[in-house]
């Protein structure tokens, strides 16, 4: 019995990590005042690329890297048009969406079906791995969880109680008191959506060299879309952010655990959108839009406007 | 010194406006002509290959034409609910659910009725089908302020999944071999079609006369004012005391239920039977949105910018079957497309001049 419990939350807080991940990069643009859709292409572009560089370097951290890169490279397209063009934001980020599906399909196409000979492994923290059930579960994690966990704190400390955090944070509730304190709300605004592109690739990155070890085409199935739906949930708030994630990863896992009680597996794929329904649901009841939602999001600004 | 001058253009002639979306689509083409050279493909090949697979002969226009029917009722109904901005990304699963609605009233009812009575009723339960499917986010979103972007991206993957359930479950029929089909519709739900052709005659006037409708609607009724204020406005929409709920409700019961034709007409007049989620559709309810948006969200203009798009899915399986390309691709080019695209609106809205000089 311990040793099932201790399974079902490792692979909770495995199937969570790309979750948090995405999610505190969203949370990052989003409080700069842009709405970025592009998670799930820019999570495809990521996953693809870490997956590539791996199969031909057999270095997955380098890997790691190049998805990261790409990611915040393809993340211009979203942050020149949104900030230097004003465009609309929604469409422009569904655009970065087919783009990096589309991408992904085309340059995996050659990979798929050949596994790698190599993944990030589980890397078990000296000692504190040790201590009974909250050893294994917690300190014996993909490098990508321990990395999640760090940067959900970090984003959170740094958007709470930084200036650079104070500057992003204003750029999205008011940009225009924001650019008379002498802040270059546009830059800020690009740094913000292109932090995010890495956040996702990252994510991505996990999906395909520390997840599983293989590309699939289709493979982030709509994680990047539940990743917008759990920035609402968790009020735009990095912390808040993990307790999403991983409830949500619980779920992904809870898929696998009900498929022996003869549910069909067709209802049990539909369980993580409805889920997100239904965290949205609860969302909406207590209104949360009007509780933390920054008051500029996905209003282009132009500066100088009066 | 060379800068930039960016100032609110305050008209634009129709003539600017359509060489500002060609000039658009050029930029966007050699921008994918760069992405088929980093991928070892010789671009004017590619481009030629497709041109000639859609447009160049006589069968590839036929095709085109086929696949220009369901991205024409999409897209009509989507430059409706986008001129409200409300963002149905969900036209995917209308269309499936209107398919799904539509083959059980062909199947159940079609072997007694005659032709003129169960296609007209097969498009109702469609339309229907759409409507309701599409009228679940709107109401989230009137009821509970939930993202539609969100939740009609998630019922997408929800009723992709509930047609699949239906298709190895209970719709299986016994007499396909094992194959996770339904049964054929019965001869009198099929709809006929142009002779030498696979297009289904009945939904292609069906999606033109919506078109139409739709554009009068939008631009020479109060409703369509209605829906303009809301998007443009919605401030003095409030004000104005128009009916925010009712009018969203209603554009996704007309925009769900246009999908939910299209469905029809891909069962009843290409399929004969409902399969796998991606062979129903092959996601005309995504590349809608690029027609809309190309279309500059007038209905009438979705005719042509249907008949293109039309054009690059056929095009793009051609390229796929003749340079090996993944189906990847057609993503690829919709993608770069919408992204000049709206790079392209900056300069409808805006009057950029590049000056010589000191800045003034």
């Amino acid at each position: 019995m311990e040793e099932i419990i201790i399974s079902v939350v490792q692979r909770t807080l495995v199937a969570g990590t790309p979750l948090l991940l995405g999610t505190v990069g969203e949370i990052i643009s989003e409080r700069s005042g842009i709405l970025n859709l592009g998670v799930e292409g820019v999570m495809a572009v990521g996953a693809v690329t870490a997956f590539i560089v791996t199969h031909h370097t057999g270095n997955p951290w380098l890997g790691l890297c190049a998805s990261i890169l790409a990611g915040m490279l393809i993340s211009i397209i979203h942050a020149f048009a949104s900030v230097s063009l004003q465009s609309n934001q929604v469409v422009s980020g569904l655009a970065l969406t087919m783009l990096g599906l589309g991408l992904a399909g085309l340059l995996g196409k050659p990979y798929v079906g050949k596994p790698l000979a190599i993944k990030i492994n589980a890397m078990p923290i000296p000692f504190l791995s040790d201590i009974p059930i909250v050893g294994p579960v917690l300190f014996n994690q993909s490098p990508f969880f321990y990395l999640a966990i760090l940067l959900a704190v970090g984003v959170w400390f740094m958007l709470e109680h930084t200036l650079l955090g104070i500057r992003i944070r204003s750029a999205g509730e008011n940009p225009k008191a924001t650019e008379t304190q002498g802040v270059n709300v546009s830059l800020i605004r690009y740094l913000s959506v292109i932090a995010a592109g890495g956040f996702s690739a990252m994510a991505g990155a996990h999906l395909s060299i520390s997840y599983s070890k293989s590309w699939i085409e289709g493979m982030t199935a709509g994680r990047g879309w539940i990743v917008i739906a759990l920035t609402i949930f968790a009020l735009w708030n990095p912390l808040r952010a993990v307790v999403g994630a991983f409830l949500f990863g619980g779920i992904f896992v809870l898929q696998y655990m009900l498929q022996p009680m003869g549910i069909s597996p067709n209802v049990l794929a539909m369980l993580p959108y409805l889920a997100t329904l239904l965290v949205l649901l609860v969302g909406g009841l207590r209104d949360s839009r009007r509780l933390n939602a920054p008051a500029m999001l996905a209003e282009p600004y132009r500066r100088g406007e009066r | 010194m060379l800068h930039v001058n960016v100032s609110d253009r305050e008209q634009i002639s129709a003539l600017g406006t359509f060489l500002i979306l060609v000039l658009a689509l050029a930029t966007g083409m050699v921008a994918i002509g760069l992405l088929f050279i980093a991928s070892g493909v010789n671009p004017f090949f590619a481009f030629k290959k497709i041109f000639s697979g859609s447009f160049g002969s006589l069968y590839g226009f036929k095709e085109t034409i086929t696949k220009a029917i369901p991205l024409m009722l999409i897209g009509g109904g989507l430059a409706l609910v986008f001129k409200a901005k409300f963002w149905n990304i969900g036209a995917e699963s209308q269309l499936l659910m209107g398919a799904i609605f539509g083959t059980w009233v062909g199947l159940n009812w079609g072997p007694a009725l005659p032709s003129v009575v169960i296609v007209p009723l097969m498009f109702l339960a469609g339309f229907i089908g759409g409507a309701f499917w599409g009228l679940i986010p709107a109401v989230l979103k009137l009821r509970f302020s939930i993202n539609e972007v969100i939740s009609t991206l998630m019922l997408n993957y929800i009723c992709a999944e509930f047609l699949t359930l239906l298709i190895v479950g209970p719709w299986k029929s016994p007499k396909k071999f094992g194959f996770p089909y339904t049964d054929d519709l019965p001869d009198s739900a099929i709809l006929s079609l142009l002779p030498g052709s696979r297009i289904h005659t009945a939904t292609l006037i069906l999606a033109v006369v919506a078109v139409v409708v739709l554009t009068i609607v939008i631009y020479k009724t109060r409703f369509g004012y209605e829906v303009r204020v809301i998007g443009e406005n919605p401030d003095a929409a409030k004000y104005a005391g128009i009916d925010f709920s009712r009018t969203t409700m209603l554009i996704m019961v007309i925009s769900g239920g246009m999908a939910g034709l299209a469905g029809v007409g891909e069962v009843a007049g290409i399929h004969h039977y409902l399969s796998y989620p991606d062979s129903i559709s092959s996601g005309y309810g995504f590349t809608a949105i690029i027609v809309a948006w190309l279309a500059k969200l007038n209905p009438i203009y979705v005719i042509f910018s249907a008949i293109f798009f039309a054009g690059i899915l056929v095009g793009g399986d051609a390229i796929q079957i003749s340079l090996g390309l993944p189906a990847a691709t057609v993503a690829v080019f919709n993608g770069t497309l919408l992204i000049f695209l709206i790079m392209g609106d900056f300069f409808t809205k805006n009057k950029v001049r590049i000056l010589l000089g000191e800045r003034a």
